[in-house]
C-alpha cells in the first residue's frame, strides 16, 4: 500500500521536520507558504538571505521575520525560543553543520511545547534521529522527469510564468509513523499549492 | 505682594566641586587651554593668596607657587552640578533659576516664613552649602539686579525700597554690565551706581548703549525682569532599598515586579512606552550588576516586561546577597491609548515579544524584515530593515521570475552567447539540459557599483540535467559567464 501525499505534506504540526538536497529551499518555500500566522527564519549571518522576489511565487516575504545569529549554537538557541514561544506558524532554521540527538531532542521538545511546526534545512546526512520526518528534495529537468541522457540542451525563450512546470522529487527518507515513499510534485502559484504530478514510488 | 529674590553666587564653584571629589592639601587651581596656553580657570583660596588669580597662564601661575596642584577643568561637568544645586535649592523654595554659570536666583515670595524669616533663611542656605564644602555668597532684594549686585558685593538682606540705598554705594560692575561700558564710565569720573543713577537719563541713554539704564530700571525695580526656572525633568526610574539582601531568584523577581509595577504607572500617566530597560542590582559588597532590556515595541504593560525580563536577571550573580534594586526606562516612546483587539493584539503581542526575546540573545537588530525597493537590479530589489523599528509589508510588488537564492556572482567557463553546454560550478560537473532567456538587465549608470562593472547582464535561467537550476548570466560587453543564484 502506497503511503498518501497529503498524509505527510502539509507537515504533521508541533513537530520537527528536516530537509536536505539541492532543492532544499523550495521545499522550505512551500512549507512557508502553507503555513499560517509567521513565519521565523533562522540562520547564521555570513549566509546570503533568502531571495524575497524569488521566495514571492511561494509564500508572501512580508511574513517572514529574519533572525541572522552569529554561530550555529545561536541559530538552535534562537530556534529553540522561537519555537517555544507559539507566536509564529514556522520556524525554518538553516543549519551547516549536523545537530546531535540532544539538539534534535530539544528542538521537537520545543515545537511540541509552543505548537509550532520547525522545519530544519540541513547538510545531506546530517540529521538527528529526533526528527519527526526527514525528506530530500532535488530539481527533476522538465521533460524528462528522472531521464538524463537528453541529445543537447534546449534554448528558449522565457516563459510566462504561470506555465512554469517545474518539477521536483520530493522523498521521504525518513519517517517515524509510517513508510517511505518520494513523489514528483510541482508548485501551482495561481491555486498556492503543491500538486503531486506522479508517484515516483520506491 | 512685594517680590523676594535670594541671589547665591559661589564664587569658587568648579574648584570646590573638584575638591569635594577628591580633596587636597595644597595650593590647588583648576586648568583650562585657553588662547593658546593653560590658564587658570579657578583656584582655592591658598593659591589666590599666593598671588596667583583667574586668566594666569600655568606657567606663569607655578613661577609664583611652585607647590601648586592642578587638575583639568571641565565645564560641562560644572554645570551639571550647578544644575543639581539647582534641585537641592528648591527645598526652599518651588522657583528656582540659573544665573550664568556660577549662581543661582531663588524666587522665595512667601516662602521665607517656613524657615522662621529670612536672616534665618540665609542661615541656613549658608550653613548647609557650607557644611557641604562650598563658599556661597548670598543677597536677599526685591529684585533679581539688586540681589545679584548684593551678593557680589555686599552681602545682606535690602528690604522694601531699600534698594538704591544699599546698591548706591557699590560699583559700576555691580549692574551686571559689560567691562567696557564700566570702564568708559568709570573714565568720566562715575565710578558707582549713586552717581550714576544722578545723571540725566536722556544724556546716558544717548551716550551709552541702552544696556546700561536697562540694568540700572532692573535692578530698582522699574522694569520687571524673569527668572526662568529649570525644567522639571521627568525621569522613570523607581527604586527599592531592601532591609535585608536577598539573593533567590524568586525573591528578586517578586522586588522587580513591585518596580515594575510603579514605573509602568507613571508610564501610563504620562502615555508612554518603555522601549529600553535597566534593572540594576547593588549587591551587598557595593557591587553593581546590570541587566539591560531592548524592546521590539514601547510598551508598558508589567506582566509582560517581567516575563522579558526574566532570562537576563537568572543570570545575575547575587553573591552575598542584594540589597538595592533600581529599574529604570532608559528609552522611552510615546505610547498612546489602544483600542483592545482581542485576536488580532494578543497575536502581535506575542509576535512581539518573541522578536523582544531573540533580539535579547543575538541583538535586536539582528531581527529582520524584507521590505522591497524600487529597483530593477535583482540584488537591490529589496533590503533588510530591523523587524523592532518597521512593521509588515501588506502587499509585495508583482514579482520577475528570481531565484530563491542570489549570491555574489561565482565565473565559470563558457563562451558565446548561449549558456555553455557544460560547465563546473562549486567543484561539480554540471550539464545545461534546458535554458531560458535572455533577460537583460542593463546596470544602473547613475550610480557606481562595482559589482557591475562589467557592464550589460544577459540573464538565463538554466535546469542541470543533474537537478540544479541555476540563474546564470553573461556579459556581452566583456565576455563571460556567472552564476548569481539558484532556484532550487
Amino acid at each position: 500500500m502506497t503511503l498518501p501525499f497529503s498524509s505527510v505534506f502539509p507537515l504533521k504540526k508541533a513537530r520537527a521536520h528536516e530537509i536536505c538536497g539541492d532543492s532544499a529551499l523550495v521545499f522550505a518555500a512551500a512549507s512557508a507558504g502553507l503555513s499560517t500566522g509567521a513565519v521565523v527564519w533562522v540562520s547564521e549571518n555570513w549566509r546570503p538571505t533568502v531571495n524575497p522576489e524569488g521566495l514571492s511565487p511561494f509564500c508572501d516575504p512580508g511574513k517572514l521575520l529574519l533572525t541572522r545569529a552569529d554561530s550555529q549554537l545561536n541559530v538552535l538557541a534562537s530556534t529553540e525560543t522561537a519555537l517555544r514561544s507559539g507566536a509564529a506558524g514556522l520556524v525554518v532554521a538553516e543549519l551547516s553543520s549536523a545537530i546531535g540527538l540532544t539538539e534534535g531532542r530539544r528542538l521537537q521538545l520545543a515545537a511540541e511545547a509552543g505548537g509550532t511546526t520547525a522545519l530544519l534545512i540541513i547538510p545531506d546526512d546530517a540529521g538527528s534521529n529526533a526528527a519527526e520526518t526527514r525528506w530530500r528534495c532535488t530539481g527533476v529537468p522538465t521533460g524528462q522527469p528522472g531521464l538524463p541522457g537528453q541529445p543537447g540542451p534546449a534554448y528558449g525563450t522565457p516563459r510566462q510564468k504561470d506555465h512554469d512546470s517545474t518539477h521536483w522529487r520530493w522523498s521521504l527518507i525518513k519517517n517515524k509513523i509510517g513508510t517511505l515513499s518520494e513523489w514528483i510534485v510541482r508548485w501551482d502559484a495561481a491555486t498556492h499549492r503543491i500538486i503531486v504530478v506522479s508517484e515516483a514510488g520506491s | 505682594m512685594q517680590r523676594r529674590i535670594v541671589s547665591l553666587w559661589f564664587p569658587r564653584l568648579a574648584a570646590e566641586r573638584s575638591l569635594r571629589a577628591r580633596p587636597v592639601d595644597a595650593p590647588f587651581a583648576l586648568t583650562l587651554f585657553d588662547r593658546n596656553s593653560e590658564r587658570i580657570y579657578d583656584l582655592c583660596p591658598r593659591a589666590e593668596a599666593a598671588g596667583l588669580n583667574r586668566g594666569m597662564t600655568l606657567v606663569h601661575a607655578r613661577s609664583f607657587c611652585p607647590g601648586l596642584l592642578t587638575r583639568a577643568a571641565d565645564p560641562v561637568t560644572d554645570q551639571r552640578f550647578l544644575r543639581l544645586l539647582a534641585r537641592w535649592a528648591v527645598r526652599y523654595c518651588p522657583w528656582v533659576g540659573l544665573d550664568g554659570r556660577d549662581g543661582l536666583f531663588l524666587d522665595v515670595t512667601g516662602s521665607a516664613h517656613l524657615l522662621g524669616g529670612e536672616a534665618p533663611l540665609l542661615d541656613d542656605i549658608k550653613s548647609r552649602l557650607t557644611r557641604a564644602g562650598l563658599t556661597a555668597r548670598l543677597a536677599l532684594a526685591g529684585t533679581p539686579g539688586t540681589a545679584w549686585a548684593m551678593s557680589h558685593f555686599a552681602e545682606g538682606i535690602a528690604n522694601d525700597g531699600e534698594n538704591l540705598a544699599r546698591i548706591g554705594p557699590l560699583p559700576l560692575s555691580a549692574l551686571r554690565l559689560p567691562d567696557q561700558t564700566c570702564t568708559s564710565l568709570e573714565r568720566l569720573g562715575i565710578a558707582t551706581v549713586s552717581e550714576l543713577y544722578n545723571l540725566p537719563r536722556a544724556t546716558v541713554a544717548r551716550r551709552y548703549d541702552p544696556e546700561v539704564l536697562r540694568r540700572l530700571d532692573q535692578a530698582l525695580g522699574d522694569i520687571p525682569e524673569q527668572i526662568s526656572p529649570l525644567k522639571d525633568e521627568v525621569s522613570f526610574a523607581v527604586r527599592i532599598t531592601l532591609p535585608d539582601p536577598i539573593g533567590l531568584l524568586d525573591d528578586v523577581m517578586a522586588a522587580a515586579r513591585r518596580l515594575i509595577d510603579h514605573l509602568c504607572a507613571r508610564l501610563d500617566i504620562a502615555q508612554k512606552g518603555a522601549r529600553m530597560l535597566k534593572i540594576t542590582f547593588r549587591r551587598v559588597d557595593q557591587e553593581n550588576q546590570s541587566v539591560e532590556l531592548k524592546l521590539a515595541r514601547p510598551m508598558r504593560d508589567g506582566e509582560r516586561i517581567l516575563a522579558l525580563f526574566e532570562r537576563g536577571v537568572s543570570a545575575v550573580d547575587a553573591g552575598y546577597g542584594i540589597d538595592m534594586i533600581r529599574l529604570e526606562a532608559v528609552e522611552v516612546e510615546e505610547l498612546g491609548m489602544r483600542q483592545l483587539d482581542r485576536a488580532e493584539g494578543r497575536e502581535k503581542d506575542s509576535l512581539a515579544d518573541l522578536i523582544t526575546q531573540l533580539g535579547n540573545r543575538v541583538g535586536l537588530e539582528n531581527i529582520q524584515r524584507f521590505h522591497p525597493v524600487d529597483s530593477h537590479i535583482p540584488e537591490r530589489s529589496f533590503k533588510l530593515v530591523p523587524a523592532a523599528y518597521s512593521s509588515p509589508v501588506p502587499t509585495w510588488p508583482a514579482q520577475r521570475p528570481r531565484p530563491l537564492r542570489l549570491f555574489p556572482p561565482e565565473p565559470i567557463s563558457g563562451t558565446g552567447f548561449e549558456p555553455p553546454r557544460r560547465f563546473r560550478w562549486r567543484g561539480r560537473s554540471l550539464s545545461t539540459a534546458e535554458a531560458e532567456g535572455p533577460e537583460r538587465i542593463t546596470p544602473a549608470w547613475w550610480e557606481n557599483d562595482q559589482d557591475w562593472a562589467h557592464g550589460l547582464r544577459d540573464y538565463w535561467r538554466v535546469a542541470t540535467l543533474q537537478g540544479q537550476r541555476l540563474w546564470l548570466f553573461h556579459t556581452p560587453q566583456h565576455p563571460a559567464w556567472f552564476v548569481q543564484g539558484e532556484f532550487g
